[in-house]
């Protein structure tokens, strides 16, 4: 094992090569181009031995990769924002098709008008589409998501989106451990799937389907998804063991004693983890519940970690125009019918487009949770004034 | 007639498709993948974009066809060959034939960047376009294949615009492939040449097949192959093929015919054309054939190509 020091595109890239992954499609599109430009140099030192599809279109990327998937190779690529939207159709399909495709993707906010910035409107949109959806809190965490993402998706045979964030983790170097492969090749055992496009044996693929098996088809997803969650756990710990880094699904700091439950995730996580560490040392008693996994969602989990709480703040890096913040509702919905679901759950916007989540706008966030704010609308942190 | 430019070759007994197939009557582009893959051959692996084929393969758990086949989203047929193709290749598997296949509007129109990109990058696949001028499986909407006189279900105009087929064969060799060709359901030979010559080739193989649709076309089902017949007599869709983008063969010239003639045939899904718009149509045709002519004999050197002759 080796540590370095590297910014997130880079470690993306190593998860990548430790996954040994066979073909990968790639199309630049920033804060995410770095990944495949590395991966493009790992190909072509000779260190991955895999091919690599140069696209014209992130919708062509997903389409070579379903395909490639189909043929039995194991598959990677990683986007961004608007490329994460061209691919929209295909997310269906690479899930729908039963798929362990492993994507980075670095979150930007969508546009109009143009950014570059970092929020998670882009992943947010495709939530529906039956991946997995993992959000990164830090550059070494992207790493393991991508080889723990391989160990989930071939057991479970769901594709896998694997989220960070753009700037905060793209381009901001942290130490990272790069393990040796031998040590991942016994994590993660080659590809072998259990169906592949094959001309001694042939089978054809994704036929027209009617009412009379569709449903069936879907409730299969769904029972691979809710599966996913033990798999997802198993995967963690065996990593944990092997490597020494294990996350949850969830991970509830402090939230043992806490009256007040901060939620993020995605590096805010970061920063939140800092003032809740300053307020305990002063005696507060506040906690912090990280969500790593979006889907499947880890409700109970969830309703553990405020059990105590009196209060519970969610903080989203994202908007459902006309609703709110989506881990917000996530966390609402999860929590309604539990024995917390009197407790005030408040949703804060914070952070879109790039906008800095200091620990100053925590504080902000702290206060105003305390001031009795209403609980029914979302929460906008450190608007300016409409002049 | 002239002589063939291609070798000619028997065509193989063995069927890749099942009886029972989803197609309508008398439908050409079941004819065409049950001749292609005559030609190919067992070790290939279709990569099969929406339209009237995933159709025809018949409904999930059902196949027609007994190569492995892969459905997938509009217009990727070229993409999903490419990634079966770094897949087959990493695998060790480069002995596999990879099939692309869609519709002209997957073609045409909604695949046209992915088809360049694979054409640029000169994978090793063949690309195999079934035109019937439409978007048929939807009902017959006007696609950029579409025939300029024609009257699809989306045309709001009684007269001509101006506007042409897109010459996609001239698009596919302006990429230096090693091989782009048209081909015609009319003429089986010849298709069945042209796919076995391009399965000998490395690299990005293209092959444009006429199939007119009979249900789509308003046709009776028994009169597809003499329509794409009169289409080649009509040089409405001449059949020749180019080597890498350079060398033009013209493979058949069968005795022509004015486009009047071919239309006469189909009147059902023509617009009412004047004397002045056909006479357009006719002179666009003749001005294509000259075009086709000189790049042929200038690739032949002087003297002029042989199968023209
Ligand atoms: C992204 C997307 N847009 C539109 C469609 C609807 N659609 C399905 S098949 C088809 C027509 C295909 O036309 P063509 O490629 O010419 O093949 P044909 O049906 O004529 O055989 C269309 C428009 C779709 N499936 N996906
Ligand atoms: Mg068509």
């Amino acid at each position: 094992m080796e540590r370095i020091i590297m910014n997130g595109n880079s470690a993306a890239a190593y998860g990548a090569v430790l996954s040994r992954v066979q073909v990968t499609a790639a199309y630049p599109i920033s804060p995410q181009t770095g990944i495949v430009e590395a991966l493009a140099q790992h190909i072509a030192s000779g260190r991955l031995k895999a091919k690599f599809i140069m696209a014209e279109s992130e919708h062509s990327v997903m389409a070579s990769l379903i395909a490639a998937s189909e043929a039995g190779a194991r598959v990677f690529t990683a986007t961004s924002s608007q490329g994460l939207a061209l691919m929209h159709e295909l997310l269906h399909w690479a899930a729908g098709a039963r798929l362990p495709i492993v994507m980075v993707n670095v979150n930007r906010a969508m546009s109009a008008p143009w950014t570059m910035y970092c929020d998670q409107s882009d992943i947010i949109a495709q939530r529906d589409t039956g991946w997995l959806h993992v959000y990164c809190e830090q550059n070494q965490e992207a790493l393991d998501a991508i080889i723990q993402g391989y160990k989930v998706a071939e057991q479970v045979m769901l594709p896998v989106l694997v989220n960070m964030d753009g700037y905060y983790n793209s381009y901001t170097t942290e130490p990272v451990d790069v393990y040796d492969i031998e040590d991942v090749d016994r994590y993660l055992p080659p590809y072998n799937p259990p169906v592949k496009l094959d001309p001694n044996e042939p089978h054809t693929l994704h036929g027209g389907t009617g009412p009379h098996l569709f449903m069936e088809m879907r409730y299969q997803m769904w029972e691979a998804m809710e599966h996913a969650r033990a798999v997802a756990q198993e995967a963690d710990e065996e990593f944990g063991q092997i490597f020494g880094h294990r996350y949850g699904l969830t991970e509830a700091y402090g939230c043992e004693d806490a009256e007040l439950v901060l939620v993020g995730s995605g590096s805010l996580v970061g920063t939140l983890r800092e003032v809740v560490d300053e307020r305990r040392e002063r005696g507060e008693r506040i906690g912090l519940l990280k969500i790593r996994y979006l889907r499947p969602f880890p409700t109970q989990q969830v309703r553990q970690a405020v059990a105590s709480a009196q209060q519970i703040a969610v903080i989203d890096r994202n908007v459902s125009v006309g609703m709110g913040g989506v881990f917000w509702q996530e966390v609402r919905s999860a929590l309604y019918g539990s024995q917390v679901r009197d407790r005030p759950v408040l949703g804060f916007i914070a952070g879109l487009g790039g906008r800095d989540v200091t620990p100053g706008t925590v504080d902000q966030i702290i206060q105003i949770a305390r001031s009795n704010p209403p609980q029914d609308v979302p929460i906008w942190i450190e608007l300016k004034e409409r002049r | 007639m002239s002589q063939p430019a291609l070798t000619p070759v028997a065509v193989p007994d063995q069927e890749y498709l099942s009886p029972g197939m989803y197609s309508c009557p008398g439908c050409m582009a079941a004819l065409a993948m049950r001749h292609v893959l005559k030609a190919m051959g067992p070790n290939t692996i279709i990569a099969l974009t929406t339209g009237c084929w995933a159709v025809i393969d018949g409904p999930f758990p059902y196949t027609s066809v007994k190569v492995p086949l892969l459905h997938g989203a509009f217009g990727t047929a070229a993409s999903m060959a490419r990634g079966l193709r770094a897949a087959l290749d990493i695998q060790g598997r480069d002995d596999v034939q990879v099939l692309a296949w869609g519709g002209d509007g997957a073609t045409f129109d909604i695949g046209m960047t992915a088809l360049s990109a694979a054409a640029a990058y000169n994978e090793n696949v063949l690309y195999v376009c079934y035109d019937n001028e439409a978007y048929m499986n939807t009902g017959g909407q006007q696609s950029t294949a579409t025939l300029p006189g024609v009257r699809t279900t989306t045309t709001t105009e009684s007269r001509l615009l101006g506007i042409r087929k897109k010459n996609i064969v001239e698009i596919m060799a302006a990429h230096r492939i090693p091989f782009a060709a048209t081909a015609s359901i009319g003429y089986l030979d010849d298709l069945q040449r042209k796919v076995q010559y391009a399965r000998s080739l490395k690299g990005f193989k293209f092959i444009h097949i006429h199939t007119p649709c009979p249900t789509g076309w308003q046709l009776p089902p028994d009169e597809g192959v003499r329509i794409a017949r009169l289409a080649v007599r009509a040089r409405i869709h001449p059949l020749y093929h180019v080597l890498d983008g350079q060398q033009y063969v013209i493979d058949l010239n069968p005795d022509p015919i004015p486009v009047r003639q071919y239309f006469e045939t189909q009147r059902r899904r023509l617009l009412p054309l004047s004397e002045e718009e056909l006479a357009w149509i006719q002179q666009d045709v003749d001005q294509q054939w000259q075009t086709l002519l000189i790049r042929s004999q200038c690739a032949a050197g002087p003297g002029g190509s042989e199968s023209v002759r």
